[in-house]
């Protein structure tokens, strides 16, 4: 788009509010909190073999290779989904959209900032309240802090990410996140047993 | 006081602790650590409930999970009212409230208890036999009748308010069952510091130690060296303790479920404390040490309260300080009831004689009863028993006949031998071998990564099973990588053993028709059933157990299969592995729907889906409508308007001026690559390779075999980008059957998938008016005609934000659909809202919708169509690449029923009276005098009231329906015929005039 339509755009209308879903709901229980996360920006990135170094660098982070990881650097997060796919995940609010633009090499980068929405699951139970609906092992040496996976949390799909020994950030799509924010809360109340 | 029959000194209870509760209305005073059963038999109450069948007086026959008869309601509220509870390992609180069952009116006088007189009537399989006639009153009579009477409990008829917690676990070595080989097990695994979970289903660990007061290890008293056992595994990090926990289900891959009691032995549980747990573990190695069930004695009038296995009252004399009865008889046929007369002999009860059907057994139990002046009766059999409401004596006569000698007794102690339990072994399609020589099934052949150990394995003897399981332990560690371990074997100083006993029925137990020999206790099988079975030809031992229910019942058989495997074996004159056993199912005992459904109640049953502008339309007070799992506005009703009012005047100002629609739920997949174009080339019947950039078609999508799969719109956004939309409930189907398409028919494609149906809030925007409300909101989109013509994408910003702004139509109207990032959906639609005021715009439902396309004759994929629809038939060849040679579909569309005349093809019907609006699902005829059942020619798919065509509209599948143009059909329904004359599918501007007007 044109400069001067951009700027025009500003200068016309103020900017539509963002209401992001379930802003900024916590709770709070023995063993763990539960916090719905800040809005961040967000890919879908998909790639061949021989894309992936000139991608990470426009990107400025590693794709791992290796299923159930990721890697993280400067606030941006990439977490390895399938063998040609990663998440990125951007909270500096930088847009890893506009950086993929500029790489020609194969690859398929879509914008999905306004699917997913986050909660952040901390505190020593934790691992417990995840896996009242989650069946993957969430032990330290299974699941160790970066490990990530595309998987399930009661009936809907979620994506989990280690964030540290006692942290999660679950992600998920915008209209499931009632039902994981609900389900989580249900989770806290026995996890710490 | 906690009843006359606590034996002072006896037991591990502390006296201190007294609990009172109450049993059919009667008040008692039991012990902390009771449970329901030894509270009861403290006070001397034996009689708790009454049979399935015969309503027959029934008492304790055991003292754990396998208990058959003793079953209760315990009720602590009018909605926490659990029936079948087994009395023998309900926890008895403080103010705990149980009721017998299956008794009216009162249990010791039961008017269902004519059903034992008259048993001749209920022989096994007689539900069969008996109610064949006439052939109506089975549903109406019988069955009801049958049902009403033989019930078991009574189900709660309030909604649970408990809540129910679930978790899921790893480990490397998982132990199921607490008792000596399993604490050995456990402890041998824990100490390589591999994670370890060791689970039992009673509320203290120790197993069989809670009787075997010869047992000692480590010095200890076997009991108490497993307290401390258990004390030093819940010490350490790598182990998980579960007591009160049931492992009920065994399945593939090491994968066990189990259910963890929280609450239900508490008084008062805390709101936050679940009443149940369910744990799904998958183990790299499972150890099973899920021990043994002693067997009880065939003989007539078995079931007597009173009578029970001589474990059960050694359990409730050693752990509870209870003693079953003031002078018991003992009925056995192996050496451990030996041990249980003695146990009560030295606790001061009178032991008035044992029989023993073996004839000359030795042994240092026999010399030791010998040596305490009990009277002990080889060679001979226990014939009967005296009394109803509780055993009152035992006739015993030898073996082979001879003359008989009626004892006084107030219970009987009775031992045929123990069955190892191989239940979870079995379920995890493990093969049971039989032993010929200790008569039992041990496990086999294995099928998964576990082991049995201890007396489920058929190891005998405490020295023997703990050496067996400390090794086993250790080497499942070692298995999943583990070290050696740091620890050191318990040794067993002291222990108990003995020897085999017996199968099948014992003399007492007929040949005779009429005697009442109970093999399964729960579902009221005698001995005389199981040979009445096969005497009527059941051969297979899974007829044989359908026939005569043996085995059936709640508690599975765990007392009755082997007893019934060798009387139909006997019977039929085969050795018993040639019969066979029947097959073990999950769950090992009853378990609760709630700890099943856990978190899935009420808002959690199943997720609630809403668009970003929900709050919105709620705020509007709009009815909605459930579509999936998404909550869509269906109306908008005003100032008391119903939902015709409403949805009438939602379609007149569409037309009229404008109106806005949530259309968010719409399925959308961002298709992505240079080979995009290619792929929808394959995927839908349209060309789209010449699509430009900027321009959208409508698409169709079928499966292989011809038939509509989804429809919707697609806009390219650049030559390798598409923005594909489906129908709402189609989204996650359609985006994995192109998945599908994508990985196993066309890999070589370099094109990539996004669903992006929540990543974008999408605002239609439809009527004359509808370019006049955006425009002024829109920056860097021309929205001229000739710059935006119908059937076009643009993308821009609109109220400051990104949008993809599509011009089309599901209306007919000049239209818009404004695609905008979701967070930002409720106030870019707030905006519109306000532009949409000055032009007198509404909001509009999904009915309004629905009435809008149909005016226009545009379909919906799964409501004008049912998967037997082609194209063609939908009236939709334009919208199939005629010059196209491939497409999933392309083949099954050509097969010669698909093409063949007087296929049924969507046509539109209007009533012959305008103010009739015909039903959906209505059946149509060519004539409505033909007899009943009628040639349907078709039927009606949408049907609704057109405000703005002034009439009722209707779209109908019609077999050869557009050759029938003007031709007079016919909807017969209940109250009278309706005439409808066939029509096209368009009924508002059938030139489409106003889709720029």
């Amino acid at each position: 788009m044109a400069k001067t339509a951009t700027r025009k755009t500003v200068a016309a209308a103020p900017s539509a509010e963002r209401r992001a879903a379930l802003a900024g709901q916590e709770l709070s229980a023995t063993g763990v909190r539960l916090a719905v996360l800040p809005p961040a920006e967000r890919i879908s990135l998909r790639a061949p073999e021989a894309s992936v170094a000139a991608l990470a660098k426009a990107l400025g982070v590693t794709l791992p290779r290796k299923p159930k990881t990721s890697a993280s650097k400067a606030g941006r997060t990439a977490l390895w989904l399938g063998p040609d796919e990663w998440l990125i995940i951007d909270e500096a609010g930088k847009d890893p959209l506009a950086d993929c633009a500029e790489v020609t090499a194969l690859h398929s980068a879509v914008g999905i900032s306004h699917r997913n929405i986050a909660i952040s699951v901390t505190g020593p139970a934790a691992a417990a309240a995840v896996n009242s609906g989650c069946p993957q092992d969430l032990s330290l040496d299974a699941f160790p802090m970066g490990a990530a996976s595309r998987t399930i949390l009661g009936k809907v799909e979620i994506v989990l990410l280690r964030t540290a020994e006692d942290a999660f950030r679950v992600e998920c799509w915008r209209s499931f996140s009632d039902y994981v924010f609900t389900f989580l809360s249900e989770a806290t109340r026995d996890a710490a047993a | 006081m906690s009843g006359a029959l606590r034996i002072p000194g006896a037991g591990r209870l502390s006296q201190a602790k007294t609990a009172r509760f109450s049993f059919d209305g009667q008040s008692y005073s039991g012990i902390e650590g009771d449970t329901l059963a030894s509270a009861l038999l403290a006070n001397g109450v034996h009689l708790v409930g009454r049979s399935f069948k015969y309503h027959r007086p029934r008492g304790f026959l055991s003292a754990g999970a396998e208990e058959p008869n003793a079953l209760v309601e315990i009720k602590r509220d009018a909605a926490r009212k659990t029936p079948n509870v087994r009395a023998t390992v309900q926890e008895l609180y403080d103010g705990l409230a149980a009721q017998s069952q299956n008794r009216w009116p009162s249990l010791a006088f039961d008017v269902g208890a004519v059903n034992d007189i008259a048993s001749p009537l209920f022989s096994a399989g007689f539900y069969y036999k008996t109610f064949m006639w006439p052939k109506a009153a089975w549903k109406s009579l019988y069955e009801p009748k049958i049902r009403a009477a033989a019930g078991l409990g009574v189900a709660p008829d309030q909604p649970d308010p408990d809540h129910y917690s679930a978790r899921f676990a790893h480990c490397d070595v998982l132990v199921l069952g607490g008792g000596a080989a399993g604490i050995a097990a456990a402890l041998a695994a824990a100490e390589t510091g591999v994670r370890v979970i060791l689970a039992d289903e009673q509320a203290e660990f120790g197993g069989s130690l809670r009787f075997e007061s010869g047992a000692k290890i480590d010095g200890q008293d076997g009991f108490a060296w497993a307290q401390a056992a258990i004390a030093r595994l819940k010490a350490l990090d790598n182990v998980r303790v579960l007591s009160r926990a049931t492992a009920f289900g065994y399945y593939a891959q090491n994968f066990v479920a189990l259910v963890e009691r929280v609450s239900d032995h508490l008084q008062n549980p805390g709101r936050d404390l679940p009443r149940e747990r369910l744990w799904q573990v998958r183990a790299k190695r499972v150890v099973l040490a899920t021990g043994a069930i002693e067997r009880h004695m065939v003989f007539a009038d078995n079931d007597r309260p009173g009578i029970m296995l001589a474990s059960a009252a050694r359990t409730y004399l050693n752990h509870y300080g209870v003693a079953v009865g003031r002078n018991v008889g003992v009925y056995t046929a192996n050496d451990s009831a030996y041990a249980a007369a003695i146990d009560l002999k030295k606790a001061g009860v009178d032991v008035a004689a044992i029989v023993d059907l073996r004839d000359n057994p030795t042994g240092p139990v026999i010399d030791e009863a010998r040596a305490l002046g009990i009277e002990i009766n080889f060679g001979r059999a226990v014939i009967s028993a005296g009394g109803k409401l509780r055993v009152t004596s035992m006739t015993v006569q030898p073996k082979n006949g001879g003359g008989e000698r009626t004892i006084p007794v107030d219970a009987i102690l009775m031992s045929a031998g123990w069955t190892p339990s191989v239940h979870l072994f079995s379920q995890s399609r493990g093969k049971v071998a039989f032993n010929d020589e200790t008569k039992r099934f041990v496990p086999g052949t294995y099928a998964q990564d576990c082991v049995s150990v201890g007396a489920c394995n058929g190891t005998d003897g405490l020295s023997a099973t703990i050496d067996e399981a400390y090794a086993a332990g250790a080497k499942a560690a070692k298995d999943t990588g583990a070290k050696a371990a740091r620890g050191t074997k318990p040794k067993v100083d002291a222990s108990e053993s003995w020897s085999r006993g017996m199968l099948g029925a014992a003399p007492g137990a007929g040949p005779d028709t009429t005697v009442k020999a109970f093999v399964d206790f729960q579902n009221d099988v005698t001995a005389k059933d199981i040979r009445q079975a096969v005497h009527e030809g059941m051969r297979s031992i899974e007829h044989v157990k359908r026939f005569t229910t043996n085995g059936m019942a709640t508690d599975q058989g765990k007392t009755s299969n082997m007893h019934g495997l060798a009387i139909a074996a006997e019977t039929l004159g085969k050795p018993i592995p040639q019969v066979g056993l029947t097959t073990f199912r999950a769950p090992y005992t009853p378990v609760t729907f709630g700890s099943i459904v856990g978190h899935a109640r009420g808002p959690l049953f199943d997720p609630t889906r809403k668009t970003a502008i929900h709050p919105w339309a709620e705020a509007q007070g709009a009815v909605f409508e459930d579509v999936g799992q998404w909550k869509r506005a269906w109306y908008f009703p005003k100032g008391g308007e119903d939902m015709h009012a409403a949805v009438d005047r939602e379609c007149v100002t569409v037309r009229k001026t404008a109106g806005l629609f949530d259309a968010s739920t719409l399925g959308k997949i961002e298709v992505v690559g240079p080979d995009a174009a290619k792929f929808m080339e394959l995927l839908y019947t349209n060309p789209w390779e010449k699509l430009e950039p900027g321009r959208c078609r409508y698409g169709i999508m079928l499966r292989e075999d011809g038939f509509i799969y989804d429809d919707g719109v697609v806009g390219r956004l650049a030559p390798d980008r598409f923005h594909v939309t489906t129908t709402t409930g189609g989204a996650p189907r359609v985006m994995n059957h192109m998945e599908d398409y994508l990985q196993t028919e066309f890999p070589h494609l370099n094109v990539w998938l996004t669903s992006t149906t929540e990543q974008w809030a999408v605002i239609a925007v439809q009527g004359p008016k509808s370019r006049d409300i955006i425009a002024p909101l829109v920056e860097g989109i021309d929205m001229s005609d000739e710059a935006l013509p119908h059937m076009s994408v643009r993308e821009g910003r609109i109220c400051g934000v990104p949008t993809r702004l599509f011009r089309m139509s599901f209306s007919g109207e000049r239209g818009f659909e404004v695609n905008v990032p979701a967070d930002y959906g409720q106030a870019v639609w707030e905006a519109l809202w306000a532009e949409g005021q000055k032009h007198g715009a509404t909001a509009y439902g999904t009915e309004a919708m629905h009435v809008l396309r149909a005016e226009k004759g545009y379909i919906i994929v799964g409501q004008d169509t049912d998967g037997t629809v082609t194209p063609n038939d939908a009236g939709l060849d334009w919208a199939v690449g005629k010059k196209k040679t491939d497409f999933v579909g392309i083949r099954g569309m050509a097969r010669p029923d698909l093409v063949a005349k007087g296929r049924k093809q969507l046509v539109g019907l209007k009533t012959k009276d305008p103010k009739v609006v015909l039903e959906e699902g209505a059946q149509v005829v060519a004539d409505p005098k033909q007899a009943v059942p009628m040639k349907m020619i078709g039927h009606v798919t949408s049907s609704y009231w057109s405000e703005n065509c002034g009439r009722s509209i209707a779209l109908a599948l019609v077999a050869g329906g557009r050759d029938r143009m003007g031709e007079t059909l016919y909807v017969p329904m209940p109250d009278g015929v309706i005439e409808v004359e066939v029509a096209g599918m368009v009924f508002f501007d059938e030139k489409g005039e106003r889709l720029n007007g």
